[in-house]
């Protein structure tokens, strides 16, 4: 890492060249820091008005002092030079002697014995970290792969290691499971007190990798590394233990096999266990769903609370309530209702969401249907920020008020939030659109997104702000708002068509590959007016408000108690 | 020394749960989460996580378990215990069904 540096910085400088015309003489002087036993001395070049920043000269490997001389015999003066020419255009340099030589002769006792590492600055591929920063804990002496150091753990030694032997070098107290607290010696030990051969197996018996799933890498890695050969990932991940089946296999097979409600595809597919589990069930609802609209019978009972009662369930047993606000816009009469409902229900929180809604928290299940009932009487709906599902299309305000928009940024979001409210997806939709590049809405970061500019809208997708940081890749260019929202809808079906359950759309597309989502959205047209059509026929029995049904009576007995002893004493 | 006898009381009729589900029953100390399998067996369990305390009426039903709405947590219905790596138990109150109707037992809460 620290040669990288030493041989980068000569050749970035060299870019600038020499250059000739004439300037007043800069000024030179002497400069010492302390060094680790010693000073370490330099020289600072500045000509008289400077510009831009400093460029610090640190001489190559072997002994070169800071002119770039040798007293093995080169004598070129290199870095005075290029100090020299920088300067004459007007940029100041700072060249130093290195550590134990020349004039830093005294900041250590030998400049070979170097060899530890004193910290790692890491940028893109990050995977070597936990290596660099075990060595610098361990204070290695790092004086035989100094050469390869740079390039990372697998050629630091000359010849490739194995991956595996990144987590492998981890000590027994590195956290594997930021989520639940599981170091690595815990994961280690139950792999061989347990004879665990697979990663569900280390979820069931640990907990780690259990949770948000980002640990998954390291905990294969730790099977990897302890079990050598024996381990075998199947090349198709089960859904989950219920099965051997993985997502794609159960996908195609209902269709194959018309299989049209859960217990039918149970029996067809041989599940194991009599009704499932918490897991498998939740997926298998969603697939039915997506590729039976209309036919199949939603089963409430595999779905997530939140989606059963639409609400989101608090750490407390308590819910919360998000109204929808079409592209972030509300009105003194919506708020007035929530207000209302506030003080009537005495909902404890109110605040403002991520998506540019209203969250209402702390309500009471008992009091959803009222509180819906109420809510509805103003014109507001579910806001579906329970579900997997289309979420929020956050707006900026576009040419309807801002001096920069190129688009009507608001009336868009709005139009495609109407379009797609309602539909189920295998993990959250969120959208946003931004009327100018300057992207207040931050429609660069959402799986959908759309960039107005002067000709048209550029149409983003596969953004993602939460477990993972990832910007946008463009999915095309339209120039009105139509075809807009005629391939969002597109991309929506396809997604809803390949997507695993709880796999985001920026997974989905990591997976499957943006150029074939690319093509079928946007290139063929064929292929997108049949994507549009499933969509639009989905969306067709979908697009009925949750709340003013459940206001109305249905699924009462998810709201109302089975019965209420407490009354039947006091009655006593 | 005597053995307590039970004391039931009709809380509902079966057809009240839904299959695969639950319902709830407040007492004065506190909601019992009462639930229905598939095959139509029934269980009764203080509706309170040993984790967390997150309430398992609102958990999904899979055999004769039910899985924690907050933590995943998975809970045997017959015992209480939790399963896989958790370590915890739910107390369970005696529950019969007779002639359709659910029958809890009172000196048990």
């Amino acid at each position: 890492m620290w040669n990288g540096l030493i041989h980068l910085l000569p050749l970035v400088a060299l870019l600038y060249g020499a250059s000739a015309y004439a300037a007043p003489a800069p000024i030179e002087a002497e400069l010492e820091a302390a060094g680790p036993a010693g000073t370490l001395k330099g020289t600072m070049l500045a000509p008289e008005n400077p510009k831009g920043a400093v460029i610090l000269i640190i001489p190559g490997s072997g002994p070169t002092n800071r002119d770039g001389n040798s007293p093995l015999g080169v004598k070129a003066s290199s870095y005075k030079l290029l100090a020299e020419g920088l300067a004459a255009r007007g940029i100041v340099t700072v060249r130093i002697d290195k550590r134990g030589m020349f004039g830093s002769a005294g900041a250590v006792a030998d400049a070979n014995a170097v060899n530890r590492i004193v910290g790692a600055v890491m940028y893109g591929d990050t995977s070597d970290g936990p290596w660099f920063f075990d060595l610098l804990k361990r204070g290695t002496d790092v004086s035989q792969i100094r050469e390869t150091l740079i390039f990372g753990q697998n050629y630091a030694g000359g010849i490739p290691l194995d991956p595996a032997a990144a987590v492998a070098a981890l000590p027994d107290d590195a956290e594997i499971c930021g989520c639940n607290g599981i170091k690595k010696g815990r994961i280690t030990g139950a792999i061989a007190g347990l004879g665990l051969k697979t990663v569900d197996e280390v979820r069931a018996h640990t907990k780690a990798s259990a949770s948000c799933g980002s640990c998954t890498g390291l905990v294969e890695q730790l099977l990897k590394a302890q079990l050598g050969d024996a381990y075998n990932p199947a090349c198709v991940q089960p859904i989950c233990s219920c099965t051997h089946l993985g997502h794609d296999d159960v996908r195609r097979l209902i269709f194959a096999k018309q299989l049209k409600s859960i217990p039918d595809l149970m029996q067809a597919l041989e599940w194991k266990t009599s009704c499932g589990c918490a897991k498998c069930r939740p997926a298998l609802n969603y697939y039915l769903l997506a590729s039976w609209p209309g036919e199949y019978a939603d089963d409430s009972q595999s779905r997530f609370i939140n989606e059963r009662v639409h609400a989101n369930i608090q750490r407390d047993g308590t819910y919360s309530v998000v109204p929808r606000m079409w592209g972030g816009i509300t009105s003194p009469r919506e708020l007035r209702a929530i207000a209302d409902a506030v003080e009537k229900f005495k909902i404890p929180t109110v605040k403002i969401t991520g998506g540019q809604r209203i969250d209402m928290l702390g309500a009471r299940k008992e009091d959803l249907p009222a509180v819906w009932a109420d809510l509805n009487a103003a014109g507001l709906v579910s806001g579906h920020a329970y579900g997997k599902a289309m979420r929020t299309v956050k707006t900026c305000v576009g040419t309807d008020w801002c001096r920069f928009g190129t688009q009507d940024s608001t009336g868009l979001g709005i139009k495609i939030e109407k379009f797609t409210w309602g539909s189920w997806t295998p993990a959250k939709v969120k959208m946003a659109v931004s009327g100018c590049p300057r992207n207040c809405a931050e429609a660069t970061c959402k799986d959908i997104g759309v960039i107005c500019v002067e000709s048209g809208y550029d149409i983003h997708f596969a953004g993602a702000a939460g477990l993972d940081i990832k910007g946008t890749e463009l999915l095309g260019h339209v120039s009105n708002q139509d075809e807009a929202v005629e391939m969002i809808g597109a991309l929506m079906q396809l997604y809803r068509e390949q997507g695993r359950y709880l796999e985001r759309i920026y997974k989905w597309a990591k997976r499957t590959g943006v150029e074939q989502i690319r093509q079928q959205v946007l290139e063929d047209r064929e292929r997108r007016k049949a994507l549009l059509e499933r969509f639009v026929h989905a969306q067709h029995f979908t697009q009925h408000d949750p709340w003013a049904e459940r206001a109305d009576g249905k699924d009462a007995h998810e709201f109302a108690p089975l019965a209420n002893l407490i009354r039947m004493e006091a009655a006593e | 020394m005597t053995v307590m006898e039970p004391f039931w009381i009709d809380i509902g009729k079966l057809e009240d749960i839904p299959v695969r589900g639950a319902r709830v029953v407040k007492t004065a100390r506190g909601c019992i989460a009462v639930f229905r399998t598939a095959g139509d067996e029934v269980f009764a369990l203080n509706d309170r996580c040993p984790h967390k305390g997150g309430p398992l009426s609102q958990g999904i039903v899979h055999g004769r378990s039910v899985t924690c709405p907050l933590h995943n947590w998975v809970i045997a219905l017959d015992t209480g215990e939790a399963q896989g790596a958790d370590k915890g138990r739910v107390r369970t109150v005696p529950l019969k069904v007779e002639a359709g109707r659910l029958l809890l037992d009172a000196k048990a809460l």
